[in-house]
């Protein structure tokens, strides 16, 4: 299976074309894992430990797509990719799925041939200045430097925001986020701004992370969400279904350390079409009927997962906000699994 | 014997002035010879002490050397405790630490091979060459992505560092070798369809910058090949990199092979030689003995241009040097990581363009 | 590629597959068959590809509003301009880097080459360390560390280096007063134009002359007199019409004046750097190339120093040094492209970077972003061409 690549391109070399594959789903199942594009170091969302495991709440979508596919949610290899290159990756069936901070955009689902698979973090766009600044508003940035890395929503939304406040500025825009971050902490700007959690993110990369701070502003919808290609609606509704469970199970209060005795006693008829003890769910899927149990087994429910890489414990530090269930008045609102 | 006029006696060579021997003169003639002359060297010597003492005091007399955080960075100068913890990541990238040796045997297995051309006398030099050029890269592959008897299978996102850097130069440069000498031919050859195309390629690779190259290879190649195929990112940029050294191999061999006498052409023809026979068994090998400093040079050029694929993600030895620099426990020391890349760079390139000099001089055997 | 014979006979048509006309035809139309297919299948596979992944395609996206703002524009541009906009402020930014660039190579080239050949030993030696250290490191090296040294040494805004209240160099670039040209301004340009025709024309009749009699004339302290006389002089009349606006500190920011932005400053000192140790080389061999009988000649035929060095040794270095000249500037040209890696908004950066990733159309993109390039280092070759086919020595 290693070998694709190679035989592919001597393939190429004698002209031949392999067959169009039929699906994404049959190609996952043959090669045996879960290709899936995440971002080159996010910390809380996508970040390579010490030794080289992935981990972060985008990943831990990708670990859920495994899990419902092959009950394995140790079945992904990740591609590691800047902002730039993330949806050619994509559209080339280079990775089967893109789990990396991406923002829903109309034209990303249309013009770019993509399609969004649900949202794992509502987010929006906020700046970071030095504190000795004395700026308490982002009104009040008229005329500064601002870093920005490239081809984000966040470059654009910063040329609507300035714009409609009548306000100049001045971009320095960046190909890696490291860079940005560098420049930023050197003082070529004023202004560091991404989405708000990236701005957590990335303060522990600073020299001195006291000495900064968020303004208080949120200047855009920043909704976050695995992405797929357009046209495989198959796979689509396993990525999109994948994600559901997971925010269902913490709605029906199923966690990972639960979930076995969960499926011996439940008596909810929700919990238990969720848990594959009634219904076909998924067969309707395509996949097995313990798909939802070892999403929740192996990588947990959504607030674990929120918990354990970007909630107030961790050293991103984000409270829920806008990312609790929407019993909690949060904007987390899983479909029924019914 | 009469007795004349007293014989001339020629009197004794008088010692050279003391002006103008030994130190003093040296410095004489080469340093004070004109006022102008004294005042540029005053102004070199000013230039020296201005620049040499604080680089020797940062990067060696107040520079921290043991420890293993960076606690032990307390001092004025260079933290070389930085390099010397994240050397392992610098040389292998992300390979895995157990797997390590694999890499270590491969480069071996390439330096004990290539230095055995280094010996005159060495009897089977024809095989080693042979081996290098079609079976070590099979071996090599194998060896590092594995997979293969019992060897675990290393994805190339983990291969980084100066390994990769070096399987960038070097897979680039060997593999772009027969296409380039293919281009040659093919600008000089009399077909002006076959001309026109080698011409033409030439010109195109040649005329735009690497990294729009190694962009087009990372985003558009994709697009190029049947749905379903996909390409490894280091296989795409590695095409890229290896279309456009052909390009200018192409140019380097064109100068070989317009050095080479019409009469060798003639006299292989004469002896009824086809154009292929000739062209293998005549003319190449003068040819390319002949452009074989050109090839070095070109080597090395790709081996400081291979920084580039950073941009595109991949983490060869800057790539990595840069991650690093921006560990949050290790903030603040990537004038140390520039300064150590620029060293290695420094030494592989200069060390190889001096190899080519020597190289040179030993193939003038002229015509 | 031989033709047999028969003895004595007339010679004997080779078969028609043997005929090496026939075979090369053939050979050229497989070739060339081979490659068009290729090229077939590839634009094929994109299509199918761009269709099924609902690419969109074309160039219609030149016309549409870009949306994103540039940091450095040299003629007017903001986020309701179009990409054709967007590319058109990108490519001058990279030719203004190159042209810098440029400049300052060469400057420093040719005073390292020469260096690099004085008899004074520590100068000569200092230029060869120069040039080894420079050329064996890799210019994206050298390019951060200049980035990063730059922005390392400079102050914040408020505690700007400045000079005379005029000019300020902080982090955030160098910031110089701006003229403003006010009514009447023509006049000192024109006042120049003046002067270049009647330096020509004060040439070719000193030319004339000294072809016709031998006598000399101080051409060149008359051309500077004229040149820098007229607009002076046009100037003084008019009562030099131009003022100048100067930056001023108002919140975050220099507002007003110039603005040499870092970027440009770190990427021009880099490729410049780099570049020279290149052209010095160059230039040492090209200086190298005249032989030492031409310099002994000019001095037998009586011509001074002076003379022999501008109109013997001179033109036949520069026929040596011109073309290996012309391809670093190409060079140079072409790794501007690496101001991607630092912020400095080029064509890479700004088209090839952010407008592929708004509109997603890699192929109309990178393919525009290369033909620039290729155009550039086609026609710089086709200048070259026509130089060395003028300078050519015409051979016995």
């Amino acid at each position: 299976m290693h070998y694709k690549t190679v035989f592919a391109a001597a393939a190429l070399a004698v002209g031949l074309a392999l067959p169009a594959s039929s699906g994404t789903m049959d190609d996952v199942k043959a090669k045996g894992h879960v290709q899936c594009g995440v971002s080159q170091g996010l910390p809380g969302f996508s970040n390579p430990d010490q030794s080289g495991n992935w981990t972060g709440i985008d990943v831990d979508v990708c670990r859920a797509v495994a899990a419902a596919v092959f009950g394995d949610a140790n079945m992904v290899k990740y591609t590691p990719l800047s902002a730039k290159e993330r949806f050619t990756a994509l559209q080339s069936g280079e990775i089967d799925m893109l789990s990396r901070n991406t923002t829903w955009t109309l034209v990303r689902d249309t013009a770019l041939g993509l399609d969004f698979a649900g949202v794992n973090f509502y987010d929006g766009q906020g700046f970071m200045v030095r504190k000795d600044k004395g700026v308490k508003s982002a009104s009040e940035l008229d005329g500064a430097s601002v870093c920005v890395n490239i081809g984000t929503t966040t470059e654009l939304n910063m040329a609507d925001f300035f714009r409609a406040n009548g306000m100049k500025y001045e971009p320095v825009v960046f190909e890696k986020s490291d860079e940005v971050v560098a420049a930023y902490d050197a003082g070529r700007c004023d202004v560091y701004t991404t989405d708000r959690s990236g701005l957590a993110a990335q303060r522990v990369k600073l020299k001195d992370p006291g000495a900064h701070m968020v303004l208080p502003e949120t200047i855009s919808k920043e909704p976050l969400g695995p992405v797929v290609r357009h046209g495989d609606n198959q796979w689509g509704d396993i990525v999109r279904w994948s994600l559901i469970a997971m925010i269902e199970a913490e709605e029906m209060g199923v966690t990972s350390g639960n979930v076995d005795d969960m499926r011996k006693m439940a008596t909810n008829p929700a919990t238990k079409r969720l848990l594959g003890m009634e219904g076909d769910m998924g067969k309707n899927l395509g996949l097995s009927t313990d798909w939802s149990y070892n999403i929740i087994k192996q990588v947990g429910n959504y607030g674990e997962v929120y918990e354990r890489h970007v909630g107030p414990d961790t050293p991103i530090g984000l409270a829920r906000g806008p990312n609790a269930l929407w019993t909690n008045g949060g904007l987390m609102y899983p479909m029924p699994v019914r | 014997m009469t007795d004349a006029a007293p014989a001339f006696e020629r009197a004794p060579d008088l010692p050279p002035p003391a002006s103008t021997v030994g130190v003093v003169g040296w410095m004489r003639q080469n340093l004070f010879s004109t006022w102008y002359n004294t005042a540029l060297t005053v102004l070199a010597l000013w230039l020296i002490w201005e620049a040499v003492p604080p680089v020797v005091a940062w990067a060696f007399v107040d520079a921290d050397w043991t420890g293993s955080t960076r606690d032990a960075c307390a001092r004025e100068g260079a933290c070389w405790v930085f390099i010397k913890e994240w050397f392992g990541q610098f040389v292998y990238g992300r390979y895995p630490i157990d797997e390590r040796w694999r890499v270590n045997l491969g480069a071996a297995i390439l330096v004990v091979c290539a230095a055995t051309l280094f010996f005159p006398r060495f009897p089977w030099k024809a095989w080693v060459s042979v081996f290098l050029l079609f079976g070590y890269p099979v071996v090599a592959f194998f060896l590092f992505s594995g997979d293969v008897m019992g060897l675990i299978w290393v994805e190339t996102p983990l291969w980084g560092g100066l390994f990769l850097t070096l399987v960038l130069a070097i897979v680039g440069c060997v593999f772009a070798l027969p296409i380039g000498i293919v281009l040659a031919l093919g600008r000089r050859s009399r077909m002006p369809g076959v001309r026109a195309v080698c011409v033409a390629f030439i010109e195109l690779w040649r005329g735009v910058p690497l990294i729009t190259v190694l962009f087009m290879a990372s985003v558009m190649f994709p697009l190029f090949v049947p749905e379903g195929l996909t390409f490894d990112k280091l296989l795409r940029a590695l095409i890229g990199i290896m279309l456009f050294q052909a390009a200018y191999l192409a140019e380097v061999i064109r100068g070989g092979l317009q050095a080479i006498p019409r009469g060798q052409y003639e006299g292989a023809q004469a002896l009824g030689l086809n154009y292929w026979k000739a062209m293998v068994l005549v003319i190449l090998p003068q040819a390319l003995k002949l452009v074989i400093p050109g090839i070095v040079n070109s080597f090395i050029a790709l081996l400081k241009d291979t920084t580039l694929v950073l941009i595109i993600g991949l983490l060869d030895f800057l790539g990595m040097i840069q991650a690093a620099g921006t560990n949050p426990d290790w903030l603040g020391f990537a004038v140390e990581g520039y300064v150590f890349a620029g060293f290695v760079f420094w030494v592989l390139c200069f060390g190889i363009s001096r190899y080519s000099l020597h190289l040179e001089r030993k193939l003038h055997t002229g015509h | 590629m031989t033709v047999s014979g028969d003895a004595g006979g007339a010679p004997a048509r080779a078969s028609f597959w043997n005929d090496p006309r026939v075979r090369a035809a053939v050979f050229q139309i497989l070739v060339l068959g081979g490659i068009i297919l290729f090229g077939v299948y590839i634009v094929n596979n994109t299509l199918v590809n761009m269709e099924s992944r609902g690419i969109s395609s074309g160039f219609d996206f030149m016309t549409r509003t870009a949306g994103f703002d540039i940091g450095m524009t040299l003629i007017g541009y903001d986020e309701a301009s179009s990409y054709g906009r967007a590319f058109v402020v990108s490519l001058l930014n990279t030719l203004l880097v190159s042209a810098i660039g440029i400049a300052f190579a060469t400057l420093l080239g040719f005073l390292i080459g020469i260096a690099r050949l004085s008899s004074n030993w520590l100068i000569s030696k200092l230029a060869e360390v120069y040039i080894e250290i420079i050329r064996n490191i890799p210019l994206l090296l050298q390019i951060f560390f200049w980035y990063f040294a730059v922005l390392r040494v400079l102050p914040s805004p408020r505690r700007s280096f400045e000079l005379a209240d005029a000019f300020f160099l902080n982090l955030r670039g160098l910031f110089v007063p701006r003229p403003v040209f006010e009514a009447g301004f023509a006049a000192i340009p024109i006042g120049f134009l003046v002067g270049l025709v009647a330096v020509a024309l004060v040439a070719r009749w000193a030319r004339r002359r000294r072809e016709a009699t031998g006598e000399q004339f101080p051409t060149v302290y008359v051309s500077i007199g004229i040149l820098a006389g007229l607009p002076l002089l046009a100037g003084a009349a008019t009562g030099f019409p131009l003022s100048w606006d100067y930056p001023v500190l108002k919140g975050f920011n220099f507002q007003g004046g110039m603005t040499l932005i870092p970027e440009l400053v770190a990427l021009v000192i880099a490729l410049s750097v780099y570049t020279a140790s290149f052209i010095a080389e160059v230039v040492r061999s090209g200086i190298q190339a005249v032989s030492r009988g031409q310099t002994e000649a000019a001095h037998s035929l009586g011509l001074r120093p002076g003379p022999a060095l501008r109109l013997v040794i001179v033109p036949q270095a520069l026929r040596v040094i011109i073309p290996p000249l012309t391809n670093q500037y190409l060079n140079l040209t072409k790794n501007s492209s690496l101001a991607a890696a630092i912020a400095y908004p080029d064509l890479v950066l700004v088209f090839a970077g952010t407008a592929l990733m708004q509109t997603g159309q890699a192929v109309e993109i990178i393919a525009i972003t290369m033909a620039v390039y290729l155009t550039i280092s086609l026609s710089i070759s086709a200048a070259m061409n026509l130089y060395n086919r003028k300078m050519a020595l015409v051979e016995r």
